[in-house]
């Protein structure tokens, strides 16, 4: 009994002592490098994916019409604003003529002119051929000498050249003529089809050089996406498949839609393909052009296949695999990956096969040598 | 053989088990603070192993991406990629930045991962939720310490991002949570200028008669476009063939592409040595003063415990023991103190210190080991005082 208060001491010190030490290993084998590996597994299940892919683009018009003068001039006036509806056909401005109509009066005077220098050919060739026909008779009755005889035929000869010289010249002058009033009628600007007004790019009175676009027509019924996938990323994009279209000013909104072509020619640039996209039923009202669009395309579902998640694939050197458990152990197993959608999932085509198990998450990076545990979730994941 | 340190801990274990656990407190902050010196290098390490990089090819005489800016064009992997020993190689940004969602927002690092394949240099190597990116724009995969979770809607620049993944320590070397997003989502969070920058920049080139000459209308547009296109990455990620030497193959990609390129050792060095120098230096220097305090301060806890038995050890003196068993007995209480102390720095440390240390705090084991040693070595060297004021004492004062 004399012992026992020390004993009772000893005992206290022990209770403080044993738990600490207890902590003590619990934290050096809980933390650091010899603590086991958090990661959750899943199961290799087979099933279908429907591959999709996704690309950005702009709302375009397929027909966009420009409209200018072909040689420089000002605007006289301009008859439509943006957004107007017009009719192939219709006037929409005009040119200012500036000296058109004086030089059209001045060919048409020119033109009276040849008229009158034709009447005169005509007149001196019909004075010609009376006078050959005169002297051939005088000739004849030996009263003229042969001289004079040839210089009256060369006369004639002379007089028809002329002619023929004032008939060319007024056809010229009536051929520019016509081409004044070509030109005049030229300095319209109509429209070459049905569409809207979507841009007026000049006011009247300014000046414009031959080419330049005064006002741009866009077909409405025309409209569509100009869309482009990540070249890395787009096999199976093909015509006729179809495609979901979101407006960014729209993103609630789901448009459905088709791939009306691939472009043949890809962007070099930025290593994307080009396709054309376009509603089924055209928006109403109708997206600004240029508005950026989000195009979802849906490729043709796939046979039944063993699917992982992509968080599951990792690379070692030049090979990618994944971490399948096997016998509580771990190992890198090379696989090749076929399709994957936008769901993250992806078929492999060998490597693991139907209810392999593979670590899907982990806490850190993994090695063969790596403790592991398997939770449900990785701490710090929320639910 | 009776134990005398361990008779006279008994006799008031609640003041030395305390005294121990005061101490304790001190050792755990000495411990993270040298956990947060290896957590800022880890930092830095851990970002060169997310890339997953062997090379990284940046602009000419510059020190990027990571500790200086860089950019190079777009398509200069490609001549890259062409190298004898090149396996794989990807383009990458990297800005950091404050992400916005909803009302608050943090400060990350965005690094643009260029499309592919789980598994392509740069991008995460591992995840702890959700799942890779597969959209080639308006995805991310965000890092567990930046608090998004899964389905939440970031906004970078103009654009807005669901978070598809979760990683876990992808961050950049000052600490920041890591966003992985699309390569040319980067570019544009990058290099585009805001909506008023452009209207700005517009309207400058518009007044510019230089460029909006009316004898060339087109003149305009192509300048505007030519201001607002970007073909730019901040570097080139390489992966070398199996069999080739990283050397030699960062050697011929700086001789016959004229861009500097760095192996791995080069940017841990970089990372390390430059890019967190100053900081480490001062956390450091933080671990020495530390260090030198605890010393300090263990040295007068012993003494004052010594002190407070002087006259037990007169009597002990007194009744003609020897003064290698009072020396013994002050050494061997010294060195359970520091050992106690040590648990409970350890325990403290880890469990409480580090996971609410906003920065990471790495414990390294061998760290630990080196600290039991420094701690068991400066608890002798502080015993040597009281040791010595121990044998001075006089056994007369038992009795005066």
């Amino acid at each position: 009994m004399k012992h026992l208060p020390i004993q009772g001491r000893t005992l206290a010190l022990l209770v403080v002592i044993v738990p600490l030490l207890a902590l003590f290993v619990y934290v050096g084998l809980r933390s650091g490098p010899l603590a086991p590996v958090a990661i959750t597994v899943m199961t290799v299940e087979s099933r279908a994916i429907t591959p999709a892919l996704f690309g950005i683009g702009t709302v375009e018009a397929r027909y966009t019409y420009k409209i200018g003068p072909t040689f420089a001039g000002r605007v006289k006036n301009l008859e439509v604003h943006v957004g107007d509806q017009v009719t192939a056909g219709q006037v929409l401005g005009e040119m200012d003529p500036v000296d058109l109509d004086d030089r059209l009066r001045s060919q048409q005077a020119a033109f009276r002119g040849a008229q009158a220098a034709l009447r005169e050919a005509q007149t001196r060739q019909t004075y010609a051929q009376t006078q050959v026909g005169r002297y051939k008779r005088l000739f004849a009755a030996g009263s003229t000498s042969d001289e004079t005889l040839n210089t009256k035929q060369q006369e004639l000869a002379i007089a028809a050249a002329s002619l023929s010289a004032a008939h060319e010249n007024l056809a010229r002058i009536r051929s520019d003529q016509e081409a004044l009033v070509t030109q005049q009628k030229n300095l319209q600007l109509i429209a070459p089809h049905d569409g809207v007004v979507a841009s007026r790019d000049t006011e009247p009175g300014t000046t414009v050089v031959a080419g330049q676009a005064v006002l741009e027509l866009i077909d409405p019924e025309s409209v569509w996406v100009n869309v482009r996938f990540d070249q890395i990323s787009a096999a199976g994009l093909a015509k006729d498949l179809p495609a979901r279209i979101v407006l960014r000013s729209r993103s609630g909104q789901t448009l459905s839609g088709g791939v009306l072509r691939v472009e043949l020619k890809a962007d070099a640039v930025t290593e994307e393909m080009l396709a054309k996209v376009i509603f089924d039923e055209l928006p109403q009202p109708l997206p600004p052009l240029g508005e950026l669009a989000e195009v979802t395309v849906d490729l043709p579902a796939l046979p039944f296949a063993p699917t992982i998640s992509n968080a599951a694939i990792r690379r070692d050197g030049n090979s990618v695999g994944v971490w399948q458990i096997v016998d509580e152990e771990l190992r890198l197993t090379p696989v090749t990956l076929g399709v994957t959608d936008l769901d993250g999932s992806v078929q492999v085509r060998n490597g693991i096969k139907e209810g392999d198990q593979i670590v899907l998450y982990s806490e850190q990076a993994l090695t063969s040598r790596s403790r592991i545990e398997v939770v449900e979730r990785i701490p710090g994941v929320s639910k | 053989m009776i134990s005398l340190a361990g008779r006279d801990i008994l006799q008031a274990w609640g003041k030395f088990v305390f005294t121990g656990v005061g101490l304790g407190l001190l050792i755990g902050v000495t411990l993270s603070m040298a956990g947060i010196y290896r957590g800022m290098i880890d930092d830095a390490k851990v970002l060169l192993d997310n890339s997953s990089a062997d090379l990284w090819v940046v602009q000419k005489d510059t020190l990027g991406p990571y500790a200086e800016p860089s950019s190079i064009y777009q398509d200069t992997w490609r001549g890259i990629r062409g190298m004898p020993g090149v396996a794989r190689t990807a383009n990458v940004t990297y800005l950091t930045m404050q992400v916005r969602q909803g009302e608050r927002d943090v400060r990350a690092m965005i690094a643009g991962i260029t499309a592919g394949e789980p598994g392509t240099p740069g991008w995460p190597p591992y995840l702890v939720a959700g799942r890779q990116i597969t959209r080639s724009h308006y995805e991310a995969v965000a890092d567990i310490a930046s608090g998004f979770e899964l389905g939440d809607r970031l906004q970078i620049r103009r654009n807005h991002y669901t978070v598809v993944g979760l990683t876990r320590r992808m961050v950049s070397s000052g600490g920041d949570p890591m966003i992985f997003i699309p390569l040319k989502d980067a570019q544009e969070a990058q290099f585009l200028k805001d909506n008023d920058a452009i209207l700005q920049s517009r309207r400058r080139t518009e007044a510019n008669p230089a460029f909006n000459k009316p004898g060339s209308p087109d003149l305009l547009g192509a300048v505007i476009d030519s201001q607002t296109t970007n073909t730019y990455v901040n570097a080139v990620l390489v992966q070398i063939e199996d069999g080739y030497s990283h050397d030699d193959v960062a050697e011929s990609i700086r001789r016959w592409k004229r861009l500097t390129v760095y192996t791995r050792a080069q940017m841990e060095e970089i990372l390390v040595g430059k890019l967190i120098a100053t900081s480490a230096k001062q956390i450091g220097m933080f671990l020495v003063i530390l260090s030198m305090v605890s010393a300090a301060i263990v040295a007068f806890i012993i003494y004052t415990l010594t002190l407070g038995k002087i006259r037990e050890i007169a009597v002990l003196k007194l009744i003609g023991t020897r003064n290698r068993t009072i020396a013994g007995m002050i050494l061997q209480q010294a060195i359970a103190l520091g050992v106690i102390g040590f648990v409970v720095g350890k325990i403290v440390a880890t469990l409480f210190m580090a996971p609410i240390f906003p920065k990471y705090v790495l414990l390294e084991p061998l760290d630990s080991i080196f600290g039991f040693i420094a701690v068991v070595l400066i608890c002798v060297l502080s015993s040597v005082i009281a040791i010595y004021a121990a044998l001075k004492v006089d056994p007369a004062e038992a009795i005066g």
